[in-house]
């Protein structure tokens, strides 16, 4: 554990990056090492956050133009060895956009950009992402996303239920999303893509703390 | 090598509710527009390509489709072809 060291990936455009290194670095004191989207070298990294923001400035839709840089397209493989990936807000998009997760995220409903709190219920606890020993748990995570609907198509959701692939359902949907899904896990739990945004919710001061055991949760094997 | 004009539509599938075309189509009625049955709105990409015949060029302009300018999860594409 004292080595282990998580990628946190910086896209042009990329703004939650600085986050995410503070809360894992200062909150969990877990080490943290930027990787520009141009590197496909992943050898030193134990983990991967892809973080939130409007890489390559949204263009085309969000997360599309991302897909394509070597990082991404050395990602595959490092997922393919279990390693964790954690994709947050624009990294959720990212991980749609390049097939990592199903389904595709939209603009809201109500076509508002959505700054909030809001409450989550954890569905599943598939790969270890959350705190759900054993009853429903409800947690208060922030979000801040103009196109965070989640969008998938009626065989998708089926499969997302069938395999307890859905992690969190917002409680009181903001943003229209099918299922009232706010986020979902790979089938082998070791990718998580969510809207809400763990890393801002790391320190009483600034919230809250419901998001620490998710971002801890990037050092399970 | 042939010079095509290419033009590639882009639209949010029938199934995907579109805000923008629904806030669209309240404003075209606060303008006094009449019959505005629906308002969908999507996006057109022009493209000038070079290729060895009209097929290479369907066939640059299908993956084209397929992997960058559409989301099939979400969209639809369809394509006319000009040759120049």
């Amino acid at each position: 554990m004292d080595n282990f060291t998580v990628g946190v990936v910086v896209f042009p455009g990329s703004n939650c990056d600085r986050d995410v290194s503070w809360a894992l670095e200062g909150c969990l004191d877990i080490r943290t090492k930027y990787l520009w989207h141009e590197s496909s070298d992943l050898s030193d990294v134990d983990a991967i956050v892809l973080p939130g923001g409007f890489s390559y400035g949204d263009y085309l839709r969000c997360g599309a133009i991302a897909r394509f840089s070597p990082l991404i397209n050395a990602l595959d493989e490092f997922v393919k060895s279990g390693k964790r990936v954690l994709g947050i807000c624009n990294g959720f998009q990212i991980l749609t956009e390049s097939g990592f997760l199903p389904g595709a995220l939209v603009a809201n409903k109500n076509l508002n950009f959505i700054c909030d709190d809001v409450e989550l219920d954890i569905v599943s606890s598939k790969g270890g992402w959350f705190n759900n020993v054993d009853e429903k748990q409800t947690i208060k995570l922030p979000i801040a996303h103009g196109e965070g609907r989640y969008h998938c198509d009626s065989d998708t959701l089926k499969k997302l239920v069938d395999n307890e692939l859905i992690a969190l359902r917002y409680k009181n949907n903001p943003n229209g999303s099918s299922f009232d899904i706010a986020g979902i896990t790979n089938e082998k739990g070791n990718v998580l893509g969510l809207m809400p945004h763990p890393e801002r919710a790391c320190d009483e001061t600034i919230g809250g703390t419901d998001g620490l055991f998710t971002l801890k949760s990037l050092i399970l094997k | 090598m042939d010079q095509f004009a290419v033009k590639v539509f882009v639209r949010l599938r029938p199934s995907v509710l579109d805000p923008a075309g629904e806030a669209t189509k309240s404003a075209s009625i606060k303008l006094g527009a009449e019959g505005i049955k629906s308002l969908r709105i999507g996006k057109m990409i022009e493209v000038k390509i070079e290729g060895n015949g009209e097929n290479e060029v369907r066939g640059k302009i299908d993956l084209l489709c397929q992997r960058l300018f559409a989301n099939t999860v979400i969209e639809d594409y369809e394509y006319s072809l000009e040759k120049l």
